[in-house]
């Protein structure tokens, strides 16, 4: 059922926006799969299966970017999801990442949940169990080959640390072909460069239910 | 009105069809877009004062004009999110300062509730640049039937001194939603996830 064609990582190393330099650079990384949508032309009621065979893809690609981003995992402090749909393809087919791009990162992240309740959907527990807590922000189009999108980045373990609201714009030019999908997992070390808006502060985390 | 407003756009659309399939009813969303002068442009200011003002004004406007574009009652409102593309001259810190202190406030009331983090996405740009503003159910954040996104650009903005500011509302999820989840049917409504 996967056939990956092809995988695209880029990482980016940011030391200034035309302010004062922090004492270290923020860096960003993002992991974009492109593999055939075995859906695409067709509408299937029933495409669960899928999800589960997708887990161990996540899971690489989750891997594959923290290498690619080369920090210590404890510095990974955000992260984000999407998924761009080929034009054969329907929205739908996106959404089938929720579950195996998410448990990804927060697998690999330290996360103690229960696998099976967040398949479902069902409260897992968050408060406390490990790291990595927080909903896992996401975006998803159809698009052309060469779409770019935009995936929203937000702190692992309280959504509401301010100085780490971010987005992502990642394309794979020629991808997706109309009967593909593109799967993306990009994760950050975490303020913005400049950050000075206020609001939470990560260190501040102190309920640990995802948001605060 | 601090925002200095060059240009604002309403856009409607409505999926009647997904993959062959009737969509009944018709998912609807709507994405209010302002084109603003950045007052901050071409220079690096420590204090952002005046962009957070802006942002709390929009947040109004862009709420109530997407809102009255769906025709809904603001209560009817099922997902929200915001974005922001900074012009050259500008810093992705100034979308940060009118999308995260005070704009969600003033959007909450224009769809009369919302105790969901509202989803964003900011980025620097030039004219005609893309953004996909994300969207999450208001109540509950992890209603998986609604994670989505919608796709705003300007042609003619943001020219380097000019930022993009973008609310979207919708009255429902996704068309064919079907990958299990949390429901809306589900959503005990208290903590703004579930």
């Amino acid at each position: 059922m996967i056939d990956i064609r092809r995988i695209s990582t880029q990482v980016e190393h940011i030391y200034h926006e035309f302010g004062p330099r922090p004492v270290r650079p923020l860096v960003r990384g993002a992991i974009a799969a492109v593999l055939t949508n075995p859906f695409a032309g067709r509408y299937e009621p029933d495409i669960l299966p899928m999800m589960k065979v997708l887990d161990p893809v996540g899971l690489d690609m989750a891997r594959g970017l923290h290498a690619a981003m080369d920090v210590p995992l404890e510095n990974i402090a955000s992260y984000g999801k999407g998924a761009i749909v080929g034009a054969a393809g329907e929205l739908e087919h996106g959404a089938l990442w929720h579950v195996p791009g998410g448990y990804a990162m927060r697998e690999l992240l330290g996360w103690q949940g229960d696998r099976a309740a967040y398949r479902l959907g069902s409260a897992d527990g968050a408060t406390g169990h490990g790291n990595a807590l927080a909903i896992v922000p996401s975006t998803k189009k159809v698009g052309p080959p060469g779409a770019a999108l935009d995936v929203p980045l937000s702190n692992i373990n309280a959504a509401y640390v301010r100085g780490q609201f971010d987005a992502f714009e990642v394309r794979v030019p020629g991808a997706p072909a109309a009967d593909e999908i593109i799967f993306v997992l990009a994760m950050s070390t975490g303020y913005r460069v400049h950050e000075r808006v206020g609001g939470l502060r990560a260190e501040d985390i102190a309920k640990w239910d995802g948001l605060r | 009105m601090a925002a200095d407003i060059r240009k604002l756009i309403i856009q409607c659309d409505e999926t009647r069809k997904e993959m062959g399939r009737v969509v009944e009813p018709p998912t609807r969303r709507a994405v209010a877009i302002a084109v603003i002068a950045n007052p901050y442009a071409a220079r690096y200011s420590d204090n952002l004062d005046e962009l957070v003002a802006i942002g709390e004004e929009l947040g109004a406007l862009l709420g109530q004009k997407a809102v009255a574009a769906l025709g809904i009652e603001p209560s009817h409102v099922q997902s929200y999110g915001k974005a922001a593309i900074v012009g050259e001259s500008g810093e992705l810190e100034h979308a940060a300062a009118i999308l995260h202190p005070k704009l969600g406030a003033s959007l909450r009331k224009a769809v009369e509730k919302g105790a969901a983090l509202i989803p964003s996405a900011k980025k620097r740009g030039t004219l005609g640049t893309a953004i996909d503003v994300p969207l999450g159910h208001k109540d509950a954040a992890a209603v998986r039937s609604h994670f989505d996104a919608v796709e705003a650009r300007v042609s003619d903005a943001p020219r380097p001194n000019e930022i993009v500011v973008v609310v979207a509302v919708t009255d429902s999820g996704r068309p064919l939603p079907r990958i299990g989840g949390l429901r809306v049917s589900e959503i005990a409504g208290k903590d703004g996830v579930r």
